[in-house]
């Protein structure tokens, strides 16, 4: 077991220092494919694209950014590090006892996480009522993020949740899929086919490119909900 | 009587010369009304009871929302909902707000550690003609499973009002409310807290919940008993029952529940487990009847009603 030493890690605050992080979870600084398929969108978004810091972790006109799924979050863990939302020095002690840090993150241990994850399938319910409820308090600025996993669309709650915000244009709400061709009954190109059908703006792009991720984070999307799909390594490949 | 609807003719209002409404036509009246004066509401139906917020829908059209027949998202969208600040209350038939969604209930509210207001229609067998997969009598039993909610079972509109108007100013409370077309001849001035004393005995305590409790004052008449009468169940009252319990000899209680039988047992015998105690939970059996029908004859079926009640009280306290 390990422990959160007393001694402070300083965060390093680029991409280049986010392997190093999430080695200090693993022990390991060199990450398969299936621990860092989230990390270079989840870099973007934070990096570039989200209106939240820590010093506005709690405001109520920040950007959320819903980590629906939670199964393997070092990554997550290695961006709000590397942002400043919690100290560096919380990583080693990923999963232990003492630990706020987790297997699956919770909203209530962990500042900058917005919800509790692990069990698949909540987060883009939660988001679709976290954008009913700023747009509810007049609140049309912020922007709402889920990441979800290409195998996690299984869940039929996401179904319920993708066709209720297309058909009543919920434009404040944005999925990011990571797709590594997870899924058992998965095909190509069915999960754009989806949310295009449920009346989504929907872009698909290489998961590794943070130019095209951006771009596509950014894409305007009046009066639709925006989608995207970003494709990394398969997971058994 | 259409249970689907919430309409019902009932003469037992006559003595006030007024028609009486439901709980549920209550429900909308009132929390429609509250929409109005709390900017922090908000309600979440799927499909089901969307006539009765129509015109709260056309005032306050971004927190009356109507999700489709959708109840994962019914209780995610609530959950979310709360994140940011408000406070959902969430309506649809029990079986499809408390049990389809079970784990939504959990994490979404509980988890995530926010709060929020379930108010269920249907109860055990409010429409008996619709059949077991719209029956919900483990509602409770189910969030019993759970930690901190708040649970009222009124037995007449009136009190389902008053309950309603505190779940919804309970602050970030997790709160269920489960009316039904069940009531009582007339209503009692419920708290939102505790039981009330309706008769004091020597023989006995009977605790009537809701609904259940003409047909118990019906059943007990005559019997030495005390009769409790409690709307609220969770936090289960147990000051009001240890006052309850006379001085001298092993205390006997009997708990008499819309729901499923025994629910309440587990919390009475930890209010009295430093007492010799006895108790016996009656409510609705887990055993399917397989019947259509009216509600009278479920009662009757599981043993609720007045007759079957008395002798079921008597065998219990003469033992």
């Amino acid at each position: 077991m390990t422990h959160a030493t007393s001694t402070a890690i300083a965060a390093p605050s680029g991409f280049a220092e986010l392997p190093y992080l999430m080695g200090l979870m693993t022990g390991d600084e060199k990450h398969g494919p299936a621990a860092t398929s989230t990390l270079d969108a989840l870099w973007v978004l934070y990096d570039r694209v989200l209106r939240v810091s820590p010093a506005t972790a709690t405001h109520p006109g920040r950007d959320r950014f819903l980590l629906s799924k939670g199964h393997g979050p070092m990554a997550y863990y290695a961006v709000l590090a590397a942002k400043g939302f919690f100290p560096a020095d919380w990583l080693p002690g990923f999963g232990g006892y003492d630990s706020p840090l987790g297997h699956h993150p919770d909203r209530r241990l962990v500042p900058g996480a917005e919800i509790g994850s692990g069990s698949l399938g909540h987060g883009l319910p939660l988001g679709v009522g976290t954008a009913l409820g700023l747009r509810a308090q007049g609140r049309t600025e912020p922007a709402v993020w889920v990441l979800i996993g290409d195998a996690e669309l299984d869940e039929g709650s996401n179904h319920e949740a993708l066709a209720y915000a297309g058909a009543t244009g919920l434009d404040r709400l944005h999925t990011l899929v990571i797709d590594n061709s997870s899924a058992t009954h998965g095909r190509p190109g069915g999960i754009a086919a989806r949310f295009e059908a449920a009346g989504w703006s929907v872009a698909t792009v290489d998961g590794r490119n943070h130019e095209a991720l951006y771009e596509a984070f950014s894409a305007p999307h009046p009066g639709r909900p925006h989608a995207v799909v970003a494709r990394v390594e398969p997971k058994d490949a | 009587m259409d249970a689907m609807t919430g309409a019902v003719t009932d003469a037992r209002t006559d003595a006030a010369e007024t028609v009486s409404d439901t709980m549920r036509e209550r429900f909308a009246s009132v929390t429609s009304r509250l929409l109005d004066e709390d900017p922090r509401l908000a309600v979440v139906l799927a499909e089901i009871g969307r006539d009765g917020f129509a015109d709260a829908a056309r005032r306050h059209p971004d927190r009356v929302v109507n999700v489709g027949i959708r109840e994962q998202l019914l209780i995610g969208v609530g959950g979310g909902l709360a994140l940011t600040g408000l406070r959902p209350v969430l309506h649809t038939f029990a079986s499809f707000l408390v049990e389809r969604p079970f784990e939504q209930v959990k994490l979404d509210f509980g988890h995530q550690g926010v709060g929020g207001v379930l108010v269920s229609a249907g109860g055990s067998y409010d429409w008996p003609s619709g059949g077991f997969t719209h029956m919900a009598p483990g509602d409770v039993g189910l969030l019993d499973t759970l930690d901190g909610w708040t649970v009222h079972v009124p037995g007449h509109p009136d009190e389902a009002e008053t309950l309603l108007r505190r779940a919804a100013a309970a602050g970030d409370d997790k709160v269920y409310v489960r009316l039904s077309v069940q009531v009582n001849e007339a209503p009692r001035p419920v708290d939102g807290v505790r039981f009330l004393t309706l008769r004091e005995g020597r023989g006995g305590v009977v605790v009537a919940v809701g609904p259940m409790l003409d047909n118990v004052l019906a059943a007990t008449g005559g019997m030495d008993v005390t009769v409790l009468y409690a709307t609220t169940v969770r936090p289960f009252d147990t000051a009001t029952l240890r006052a309850a319990i006379g001085t001298g000899g092993a205390a006997k209680v009997a708990i008499v529940e819309p729901y499923l039988a025994g629910t309440s047992t587990r919390f009475a015998n930890e209010a009295l487990e430093d007492l010799p105690h006895r108790v016996v939970g009656l409510g609705v059996g887990r055993q399917e009847l397989r019947r259509y029908g009216g509600i009278d004859e479920h009662l009757a079926g599981h043993g609720l009603d007045p007759h079957s009640l008395r002798e079921r009280i008597a065998g219990f306290l003469g033992r």
